[in-house]
Order: C-alpha cells, then structure tokens, then sequence
C-alpha cells in the first residue's frame, strides 16, 4: 500500500498582510493553486487557499473582517485565481484590490448580493 | 488591422447542453480575445450545509452533478471521514472504486456522443450513447438508480454487491470491448473527425500548468495530475499508469478519453479479482465533525476539491465543493485565443464542460 497522500493535512494560518509573499513563495517552490473559498465563522470570514504539488496539498488559511473584507489578489501570480476571488467577490462581499479580471459583481448573476456575508448579506442584487 | 466584432457565444447554443457565455472578439474570422461569463443557473447547494445534518448532505452533494453524481457523494464522505478520522473497510472503497470507474467509462461515453453530436456525425452519437446504456443498465442493477444512487454513506456504502454479480458484470465490461473499439477507432481513425480535431487548440504542458488545467484536458498536454494517484481508495492495490498524450490538442483530449474508458474497465477487472470479504460500513455514533479537512477526488472531468469545516454541532460551518469545469476555464480561454471561429464549440467540448458541477 502507497502512501495516503490524501491523508496529509497542511492547514497554515497566516496574517492578511503575509498573503501575496506566502502565495509567492509557493509558486516559486513549484505549487499549483488548486482551490480558494471563504468561510463565515462568526463576524469574521476565513478564507482558505489551497495548493497542490506532487499529490499533496499545503493549505493557507487567513481571516478578514466581515464588515469591510478586503484583501489583496493573487491574480498577479496565479492569473487563474479570478475564478475564485470574483466568487468570493459575489457570494461573500470580500474585495480583492488589483484583481487582474474583475466581473464588478455580475460572475454569479445571484437575486441577492453577497448572500453569504454574516454581516450584509442577502440585500436586493 | 482589420476591423474587430464581438459575437455572443452562448448561453443557449446547439452544442451546449447547459449554459456558460463567451464574449469573442473576433478579427478576419479569427477569435482574439474570449471572456467567459457564468453563474446564470448558480443552485447555492453548498448554502444547504446550514438547513441538513451532516449525513443528510450526502444527498445533496451528490446532486451537484447528474453524471459524476456517485463520484460528489464519494468526494463528500471522503473530507467527512477524514474530518471524523473514520477508516473505512477495504471492500467499501473496492465497491467505491468500482462504482466511480463504472461512472467514468459513462461519462466519457457521454462526451464522445456529445462531441461526434457537436460535428455532426449522428450516427456515431447514437452509438456512443447506446453503448453507454449498458452501463446505466448496471448502476440500476446493482444500486437501484441509473444516476443518483444514493450508495455511498460516511463510513463506507448502503448496498453490498455478491462476488459474483460482480464476476458478471466484469464479463459484460469485457464484452463491451470490441464494439467500443469499433466505436473509438471512428474517433481515432476517420478522416472528417480528425480535419477537425488534429492540431485544433493547442495547450502546452507549461500552459496547462500556468493555467490550472485538471483533468483530460491536462492530460492531453502530458501533464500529470490524475488524483487518482494519492492514495484513496482502492486504487493503491490496482496497477495502473495515468493515460497522457503530448500533442495538447483537441484530438489528445479525445484520445486521453477514449483510453480512459478501456483503463476503467482493467480497472473495474482488477478490483473484481481482488475485492477482500468483509464489511461494507462502519458505524458512526455520537460523533460530529469538528475540525476541517480537504479532500480531492478524479472526477471523470478532472481533480475536485472537497472542504468541509465542522465545530461539533450535527451542522457543518461550511462544505466548499471546487469542481474540474471551474479549474478548466481559464485553459479553455487560452486556447481559444487564435483558433478558427468555426473551431469555437469543438474546443468549447474537447475540456468536457459540466456547468451543472460550476454552478453548484
């Protein structure tokens, strides 16, 4: 029996300001990003960064407020990540400065904005 | 330069069965410029995790897909058990197995019949979609659904299936051969299909790795990704060697495929022979996910990711289903960049878009 390479958990917390030097680092080290999604835990939003190499995922974790949440793109890096950042754009209110193809809210064509905000989700779209 | 038009492409379109948007901005016939639009049909499934128990989302994710449908519900049980850290018994994961490559050789089928529908060739849709018949016809026999099975639970399956049902189902897949290489040989072999295959929608291995290419279309440009190499399942006991192709091009996609569908059968024949006796379920009492887990299964269109992040409560925090048609996207723009307007809907095809899986 192999490895269970499925089995390996890396989840690493980061501070928002250490985002795109992590993410740099990983790509220089030969990850592929293989995932990004947010989470609503309380008043605050996690969001997950998943990465791929050799059959093993590291994971990066970080947390923004869900008042205002900010963060920088990684677009810059990973040009395919506005997949995910302009979904978490219109399903959690997160916006991302320097997105390199920004949807300006219209990705997904949902009846309520941000629905999945804790703090101001689900007004009229 | 010569003058610039943007013609819509989409989301109501003969060869797109479901619906995703282009922008093309054309030039002398040529595409420049493509810029995808989805989200038109987006279900929020994954909003459902705050209304359904954890084992009830079973139902649910696997309803994300109605093709790779038995393949979600896998991916879900995968980060619940791991969440949990149940283990599951080995004749479930060969029963697993089996189910999932069952699910892939349908799933290719359907595509082929889709693609040889997308240039025209209806006979050769038919058959492909007839051949693919028989396997529905199994699904049905052994879990009672020809495309949600509601079989797989957290902690193994509902349904056991006797050695030698299985013994007869790896003769029937073993009697598939033959017409299914008649069927290939006119994907692989004939003129008219390959003038519109052969060199259309190149995609270098560097490109698919830049891009985040998964799955066939990956594949095709000799990349290696297939995640059915980490270790899960079965697939450990069974010998096997992702199907590559170097050319990256429309027909490698196809190729990749088309050997895909005779490696699931080998596949399905190895798990038949070594399939060990015992349970098919562990039992799960008193226990709630509470940490978080990423797991990532090869669906038939590529790698999908499965997030789930419990707090202990008979509700999870979050499932985040990361599905292949999202992770092909951005390749599928780059390779429209420069191709033939009338090229558009085979290269549209060739990644296998599932926009029922994007708009979970």
């Amino acid at each position: 029996m192999s490895e269970r390479k499925d089995l390996i958990q890396e989840i690493v917390s980061i501070d928002a300001g250490a985002l795109l030097g992590t993410v740099q680092d990983l790509k220089t080290a030969g990850y592929r990003l293989g995932q990004a999604c947010a989470t609503p835990v309380g008043d605050d939003i996690e969001v997950l960064y998943s990465f791929e190499k050799d059959f093993a995922l590291h994971n990066v974790k970080l947390s923004v407020g869900a008042t205002a949440p900010e963060l920088q793109s990684i677009t810059a890096i990973y040009p395919y990540a506005f997949i995910y950042e302009n979904e978490m754009h219109d399903l959690f209110g997160i916006t991302f400065k320097n997105l390199s193809l920004d949807y300006g809210g219209k990705f997904f064509k949902v009846a309520k904005s941000t629905p999945w905000n804790p703090k101001f989700g689900g007004g009229e779209n | 330069m010569a003058k610039r038009t943007i013609i819509p492409f989409g989301p109501q379109h003969p060869v797109l069965p479901e619906p995703i948007h282009l922008d093309l901005v054309i030039e002398d016939e040529k595409v420049v410029e493509a810029i995808p639009s989805i989200g038109f049909i987006h279900r929020g499934l994954e909003k459902l995790v705050e209304k359904n128990e954890w084992p009830e989302m079973v139902y649910v994710i696997e309803r994300v897909c109605g093709i790779c449908s038995f393949g979600h519900g896998w991916g879900y049980c995968k980060t619940i058990e791991g969440n949990l850290e149940v283990e599951v018994p080995p004749r479930a994961e060969y029963l697993r197995t089996i189910w999932h490559e069952l699910g892939r050789i349908h799933s290719h089928l359907l595509w082929l019949g889709l693609l040889a529908d997308g240039f025209g060739f209806e006979s050769l849709f038919m058959h492909s979609w007839r051949l693919r018949e028989t396997v529905l016809d199994i699904f049905e026999e052994t879990t009672g659904g020809r495309v949600i099975f509601s079989v797989c639970k957290v902690g193994g399956v509902r349904k056991d299936v006797p050695d030698e049902k299985l013994r007869e189902i790896a003769g029937i897949l073993n009697g598939m051969r033959a017409e299914l290489s008649e069927l290939t040989d006119v994907f692989l072999d004939d003129l008219s299909v390959k003038n519109r295959l052969v060199g259309v929608g190149v995609l270098s291995k560097q490109e698919a790795f830049d891009l985040g290419a998964v799955g066939p279309t990956a594949r095709g440009s000799g990349l290696n990704n297939d995640v059915r190499l980490d270790g899960h399942g079965a697939y450990p006991d069974l010998d096997f060697a992702p199907c590559l192709e170097e050319d990256g091009d429309c027909y490698a996609r196809c190729k990749v495929r088309v050997r895909e569908i005779f490696q699931s059968i080998d596949l399905i024949e190895q798990c038949v022979a070594k399939i060990p006796a015992g349970d098919i379920a562990v039992e799960i009492k008193g226990k709630h996910p509470a940490g978080e887990f990423v797991g990532r299964m090869e669906q038939p269109r590529g790698e999908a990711f499965y997030y789930s992040k419990g707090s202990g409560q008979k509700f999870l925090e979050r499932i985040r289903v990361r599905t292949p048609t999202n992770a092909n996207i951005p390749a599928l723009v780059q390779t429209l960049q420069g191709c033939d307007l009338a090229d558009v809907p085979m290269l549209v095809l060739t990644i296998d878009p599932c926009i029922s899986c994007t708009e979970r």
